[in-house]
């Protein structure tokens, strides 16, 4: 039994030891439905060509709350996978407490800081230095709608939050659910997310929610967003609470409900209905913000690795990440855009041809802003208060007073 | 050697579950409110600030609807389901027909997991999907039954699921209670001539005390934990209003990076338990001595 259990380890050994010689790299993540994972698995292939083993370690669960968990206790027990799947100022949380390592070289060697969009590249570094690198670029700002749905309403598609307004109730006098939602906390907040930067524009919502500045918070434009976002109350359906954002979608899909505001995900259930851009479905910027762009960044933080050879393949790593294969193939199936500048563009639908061009122009104007409701902009803390607050205040009859009163004292305590 | 060894056996088998014990319900219960004097956000950091946690902790409205949920939660739960577990049992014990066949479908709620019975009640719950739809669809279009999306009455759908999950068990605690009673006395009061109100009322349930106890015991510590059940129930919604302290302490440990604030909520929990759990554990321990 004895000379078995040996035979079998030296077995185990050796088939393990070439793979060890050509490095490894071990990938938290939690992208693991259909066109996620497809897009994962292409990841794993091209690494397979530079001679790059991948552990997979697919923690599923909502949001990813349950892979941060592994992911801390991984972490404290100084066993760190290779690299994580972590966004937006998580990044500098990861770094102040020392556990990521700098990918500088390789990032000097393919001169990211050219191809890479100064908001972008700036979310992954820390001191200075890059320590992620990003696969895509989520648009959250947009209005999805079904244009048949408005015909039969006499309605038009609407680009003011005023217009919004009456667009709505047209569709709701016609018997249509105006805007399909989902009440989870977090798809209150993408909402609350569009009525800020319509309402407020890209300058408040800089000052407010990403500095959390509060002389910025309460003031009378908070009070207009919140008077905004609780006339939105009387278009979302009585089944709403608890739905999930994909079956918030399928309303449209089937012509129950007009239009959701959702970020550019919600295109994928899009295609696999079978449905087309521009004909069955409309993508236009959430109302008042068509210059504007709130945006939401994947990426995959490294972290320290004790051994050479861990490091070295942690850097291929980086290097496929931001290969124009990986991330126009990455990209297709997630229905984002890449993160980096100047691709072909051609394999890409209208929405997502939309969506570069408003990302370039609003770079440029200075719009571009990070998503809160989507880890972009504040620190855990702080967007989780803003989630309390704008989930309470739309699931409750409070006045936009109430609600200011709410975010300010929510905010504050968090900070 | 030998005889050393078998007087100490029992102690040498105890011993791995006690450190076990010691190490990850005590220690870890130290640990927490260690942490929870800390700064402490995404991973344990050992700088202390005092009670400044707990301040921030009932300084938040979201806190203080999860603590008037589990009031309100804990004491409907418990008195419904004690009150249906034992008229079930009464009734069961009536000697009825196939009362073992009964006893299993009361009894097989309890072979279900929270997260199913929350699935399932959300289904039922649902405007759309369930209950008011079937009435609507019978013909009466005016019924309305929207507990489950109407903020102030969201809670309420938790105690029906809770209550259904547990009565079952609740019978089968009192029902081995009844069939404990000795027979002599309930002979004795029918020949005293008294009702079978009375006999249940003075004689039978008087000598079930200890039956009830240990229901309450159980039933509090099922309320104060639950957690999975409003996870799949209502999420902690709509908004935060159907928010438990378990939920509470989840979200702002693991998913907001609160530990400090996290450790805090749970300590206050663990006050909850105890306030239960210590005075009943000395009124039995002393209860045995005497």
């Amino acid at each position: 039994m004895k000379t078995k259990l040996t035979g079998l380890a030296l077995a185990t050994m050796m088939a393990i030891a070439p793979s060890a010689q050509a490095g490894e790299v071990e990938v938290l993540h939690w992208w693991t439905s259909g066109g996620e994972a497809t897009s994962v698995a292409f990841l794993k292939k091209q690494l397979a060509e530079s001679g790059v083993d991948w552990v997979d370690f697919a923690v599923a669960g909502g949001g990813g709350e349950s892979a941060m968990t592994v992911l801390k206790s991984r972490a404290i027990s100084g066993n760190s996978p290779t690299a994580a799947q972590i966004k937006g100022p998580s990044i500098q949380e990861w770094g102040e407490l020392g556990f990521l390592s700098s990918i500088d070289d390789v990032a000097k060697a393919n001169n990211w800081d050219e191809i890479l969009p100064e908001v972008v590249s700036d979310v992954m570094k820390y001191q200075g230095e890059y320590v992620a690198a990003p696969v895509n670029v989520h648009r959250v700002n947009w209005l999805w709608a079904n244009p048949e749905v408005f015909s039969k309403a006499g309605a038009t598609i609407p680009t003011t939050w005023d217009d919004f307004m009456v667009q709505a109730q047209k569709l709701k006098d016609a018997g249509y659910i105006a805007l399909a939602h989902g009440g989870q906390a977090w798809q209150d907040a993408t909402v609350f997310e569009a009525v800020v930067l319509g309402v407020g524009g890209a300058d408040y919502y800089n000052k407010a929610f990403v500095q959390a500045d509060m002389d910025a918070l309460n003031s009378a434009t908070t009070k207009e967003v919140f008077e905004t976002f609780g006339k939105l109350r009387q278009f979302v359906d009585i089944n709403s609470p608890g739905r999930d954002w994909n079956l918030a979608t399928s309303m449209v899909i089937n012509g129950e409900a007009g239009m959701q505001i959702m970020g550019d995900w919600a295109k994928g259930e899009f295609k696999v209905a079978g449905k087309n851009a521009g004909t069955d479905y409309v993508c236009v910027a959430a109302p008042g913000t068509s210059g504007a762009y709130t945006f939401n960044v994947d990426s995959f933080a490294f972290f320290n690795q004790s051994d050479a050879e861990s490091t070295a393949a942690q850097k291929v790593m980086a290097k496929e990440i931001l290969s124009e294969d990986f991330q126009r193939v990455f990209n297709l199936n997630k229905g984002s855009i890449p993160a980096r500048l100047g691709m072909a563009r051609t394999e890409f639908d209208s929405c997502a041809h939309d969506s570069m061009d408003a990302f370039v122009a609003s770079s440029a104007s200075g719009s571009l802003v990070p998503s809160f409701a989507h880890g972009m902009a504040v620190s855990e803390a702080i967007s989780g208060a803003i989630y309390d607050s704008a989930t309470q205040f739309f699931n409750s009859d409070d006045s936009a007073d109430q609600g200011v009163a709410q975010l300010v004292a929510a905010v504050a305590a968090a900070k | 050697m030998f005889d050393y060894l078998e007087k100490q056996l029992p102690k040498l088998i105890m011993a791995p579950t006690a450190i076990v014990m010691l190490v990850c319900m005590y220690g870890f219960i130290g640990w927490t409110a260690v942490l929870s004097f800390t700064k402490s956000r995404m991973l344990p950091q050992w700088e202390f600030v005092g009670w400044e946690q707990y301040e921030r902790l009932f300084a938040n409205p979201r806190w203080h609807v999860a603590l008037d949920n589990l009031l309100v939660f804990t004491l409907l739960f418990i008195i419904i389901a004690l009150l249906l577990g034992l008229m079930l049992a009464i009734l069961l014990d009536r000697n009825i027909r196939n009362d073992g066949a009964l006893r299993t479908i009361y009894l097989y709620p309890m072979a279900v997991s929270f997260i199913v019975t929350g699935t399932a009640w959300k289904w039922i719950l649902n405007p759309g999907l369930g209950i008011e739809k079937m009435v609507r669809d019978l013909g009466f279009t005016d019924f309305e039954f929207r507990w489950l999306v109407d903020p102030d009455m969201a809670i309420y759908t938790i105690v029906i699921a809770a209550v259904w999950q547990s009565s079952g068990f609740v019978m089968a605690m009192f029902l081995a209670g009844l069939r404990g009673v000795d027979d002599s006395l309930i002979k004795a009061a029918q020949m005293d001539g008294a009702s079978t109100f009375r006999t249940y009322w003075h004689v039978i349930l008087p000598v079930m005390r200890p039956v009830f106890f240990g229901a309450v015991v159980i039933l509090s510590h099922i309320a104060i934990k639950s957690f999975d059940l409003v996870q799949s129930l209502t999420g902690g919604g709509p908004g935060y209003s159907s928010d438990l302290p378990a939920t509470f302490m989840y979200t702002h440990a693991f998913s907001r990076a609160q530990m400090g604030l996290g450790a805090a909520s749970a300590m206050v929990m663990l006050a909850g338990v105890m306030a239960i759990i210590v005075p009943y554990l000395y009124s039995e321990l002393r209860g045995k001595k005497s």
